[in-house]
């Protein structure tokens, strides 16, 4: 490289040249593993279904009509809006919202004990954090359901105590997907918050005090707002793969607690699977969440000037 | 406001940490409407005290009364007395209008009100032009001038200044100090104003109290303290001094009788506690004149001079090779010595000063 280069020309200089052609691994990278399959599953949202899944290249616009209108058994009666699908989607926005309610009443305090603690065992705190993470989703989700099922260890032990005379059915409702997403997705609300409170200026709090602000009024008009780029930042952490989730609604789930997550991936998967409507499916959350997204982007911009 | 009533009355003032006193009992009275100056090292324990007055730290021991009451059991949010912080702690996130008046605010003033207080002080400190813009978007200079005007929104009994200069550059600082005085004696709030830079704390103060190693070292005007140090720490914390190690024969009436080295006799004005034997005399070098030697006056060598302008820094030795530094004006008169020279040196009256160690 240093041959290469110009006699004289400093080190800035030559990169600043080759900015655009150093910037072609990166370029690929996102092209290959993030735009191509985005697109590719956009465009088989409008192709035609074939069983045993795979696509026929006919456009259709069957998987969307599928989504939202119902006409009928036999597709011959007039069109009126399918629920059942939105459905699942309204129960996994509320599921997911939920949880990221539930991560950030337990995360910020967490986050915020760490922060607070001496800057030599902080990074013991974060790691016992992250342990869990070593373990794969799948085997956690199930250590779970041993949890909580009829004769698990949670239902032994409220007996045990005798709060409850017989054992409580936790397994199969929402209470258990809402456990499942809650606890595989609190350390993304804690890391992010944690960064935020970290850098906090704790001068801020004593200039409040001593302006006359009690506690909760500090972390009110003070501590929040200042902290608030790692509350989104971990809300959206949390929300986005809640959103998606299909482990925690499977194995914890049952009939009535189906989410969209788990939706998509029955149409890949298995004999009755159905591609196009599955990427449909996808795209519309994408959708929704970009919208999201895009939504509190303009929000930052307006407030943040 | 009566100028000699007192608005912050601290009493033997303890606090110690697990292992460590940052302060030893420590007394003192601030007036209302003076600038009062905690002066010393870094460690000396003057951030400490402030913090105790402000609540941020409690008390081990001792108490201390804001007019009177008593004011251990307040927590920070309910003293009526306000800070400006060192790095001014502004709130990022609000305005400079919403900074200065989140006091206010808290206080239980209605928002136009507190409004037209806060456009009033930032008046005061010349931002009325600044409202608007955030704390990130203002000058070093002008963020101090936010955190001012935010700790004097709520006309605060007693204003907490912690080294409030420090983090501006010369210039700034100096145009700021005399600022900073007008509006002090504009608002008559008894300012409590933390330095570790003398020559701050001597062109701001209406007194001082020098603090070392948690200890109140000396309280007075700033020209007690430069004229007479009680004792070697303040001497040599306080500007630029000689401490000559001289024999005192005899001290009676806050006067002393002590030789110079090379037996020169000398009578000078001594501190309280000072007592025959050995001691150190304090010289501020711009008070000692030079001549041709002769029996009245003190024998050195020349060994250097640094030329400053409207100064000269005379180095030179005395006969028993101890340095003593002379400062003399810039004038066409006053040649400059040369190097290895020999001179009679001349305490002007009261010049000199026997300290306790």
């Amino acid at each position: 490289m240093a041959a290469a280069a110009p006699a004289g020309a400093t080190r800035s200089e030559i990169y600043r040249g080759n900015g655009p052609r150093l910037m072609l691994p990166v370029w690929a990278f996102i092209g290959i593993f993030l735009v191509l399959p985005v697109l590719l599953m956009a465009i088989y949202s409008f192709l035609t279904k074939e069983f045993r899944g795979g696509v026929i290249w006919e456009i259709t616009l069957a998987a969307y009509d599928q989504f939202f209108l119902d006409r009928g058994l036999f597709g011959d009666e007039p069109p009126q809006i399918e629920w059942t699908y939105i459905g699942i989607f309204w129960r996994s926005i509320w599921q997911a919202g939920l949880a990221t309610f539930f991560c950030l009443l337990i995360g910020f305090p967490t986050a915020w004990f760490i922060a607070t603690r001496n800057a030599a065992v902080r990074p013991v705190w974060l790691f016992l954090v992250t342990i869990p993470y070593w373990v794969n989703l799948l085997i956690r989700t199930v250590s779970m359901k041993f949890l909580i099922r009829d004769t698990g260890p949670l239902n032994e032990f409220l007996l045990w105590l005798g709060v409850i005379s017989e054992p409580l059915s936790l397994i199969n409702t929402n209470f258990a997907v809402q456990l499942g997403l809650f606890y595989s997705y609190l350390p993304f609300m804690v890391l992010p918050v944690y960064a935020a409170v970290e850098r906090y200026d704790f001068a801020l709090s004593e200039a409040a005090a001593d302006l006359y602000a009690d506690n909760w009024t500090t972390l009110r008009l003070v501590i929040l707002p200042v902290v608030k780029p790692g509350i989104v930042a971990g809300c959206i952490l949390v929300f986005v793969p809640s959103l998606g989730a299909f482990l925690a609604p499977d194995l914890l789930g049952g009939a009535k607690t189906f989410m969209i997550g788990s939706l998509i991936e029955e149409q890949f998967k298995g004999a009755a699977g159905n591609w196009p409507f599955g990427a449909a499916a996808a795209m519309i959350l994408l959708t929704i969440v970009l919208g999201v997204l895009l939504l509190h982007a303009r929000a930052q911009a307006k407030g943040g000037r | 406001m009566n100028q000699n009533s007192i608005a912050v009355d601290v009493e033997n003032v303890v606090k110690r940490y697990d292992s460590v006193t940052a302060l030893h009992g420590v007394s003192m009275d601030i007036r209302e409407g003076e600038f009062f100056t905690l002066l010393g090292p870094s460690g000396c324990g003057k951030t400490t005290l402030l913090r105790c007055i402000a609540g941020f730290e409690d008390v081990t021991e001792g108490a201390i009364r804001l007019r009177g009451e008593d004011i251990a059991p307040l927590p920070p949010h309910r003293r009526p007395v306000n800070t400006v912080f060192q790095q001014y702690a502004l709130f990022p996130h609000m305005t400079v209008l919403e900074n200065v008046s989140f006091g206010l605010r808290r206080r239980g003033w209605i928002e136009m009100d507190a409004e037209a207080r806060a456009r009033e002080v930032l008046e005061l400190v010349q931002l009325k032009d600044f409202a608007q813009r955030r704390p990130g978007q203002l000058s070093g200079g002008q963020q101090q001038r936010v955190a001012l005007a935010r700790a004097l929104a709520p006309n605060p009994e007693v204003l907490l200044l912690d080294e409030p200069l420090s983090a501006l550059d010369l210039k700034l600082r100096q145009a700021v100090r005399v600022e900073l005085k007008q509006i002090q004696r504009e608002t008559g709030i008894a300012f409590v104003f933390v330095t570790h830079d003398q020559e701050e704390a001597l062109t701001m103060s209406d007194r001082i109290a020098v603090m070392s190693e948690g200890y109140v070292q000396q309280i007075g005007t700033p020209r007690d303290i430069y004229e007479a140090p009680l004792n070697r720490f303040v001497a040599d914390f306080i500007g630029e001094t000689n401490l000559l190690d001289v024999e005192v024969a005899a001290v009676s009436e806050g006067m002393a009788e002590v030789f110079l080295p090379g037996g020169l006799a000398l009578r000078c004005p001594a501190a309280a506690s000072a007592v025959a034997g050995r001691g150190h005399l304090s010289v501020r070098p711009e008070r000692i004149s030079i001549g041709p030697k002769s029996a009245e006056t003190l024998p050195a060598t020349v060994t250097d001079h640094v030329y400053l302008g409207t100064d000269i820094h005379l180095h030179a030795r005395l006969v028993d090779g101890e340095p003593i530094l002379v400062r003399m004006q810039n004038s066409e008169s006053s040649g400059i010595p040369e190097r290895g020279s020999e001179l009679g040196l001349r305490f002007e009256a009261g010049a000199a000063r026997l300290l306790v160690d």
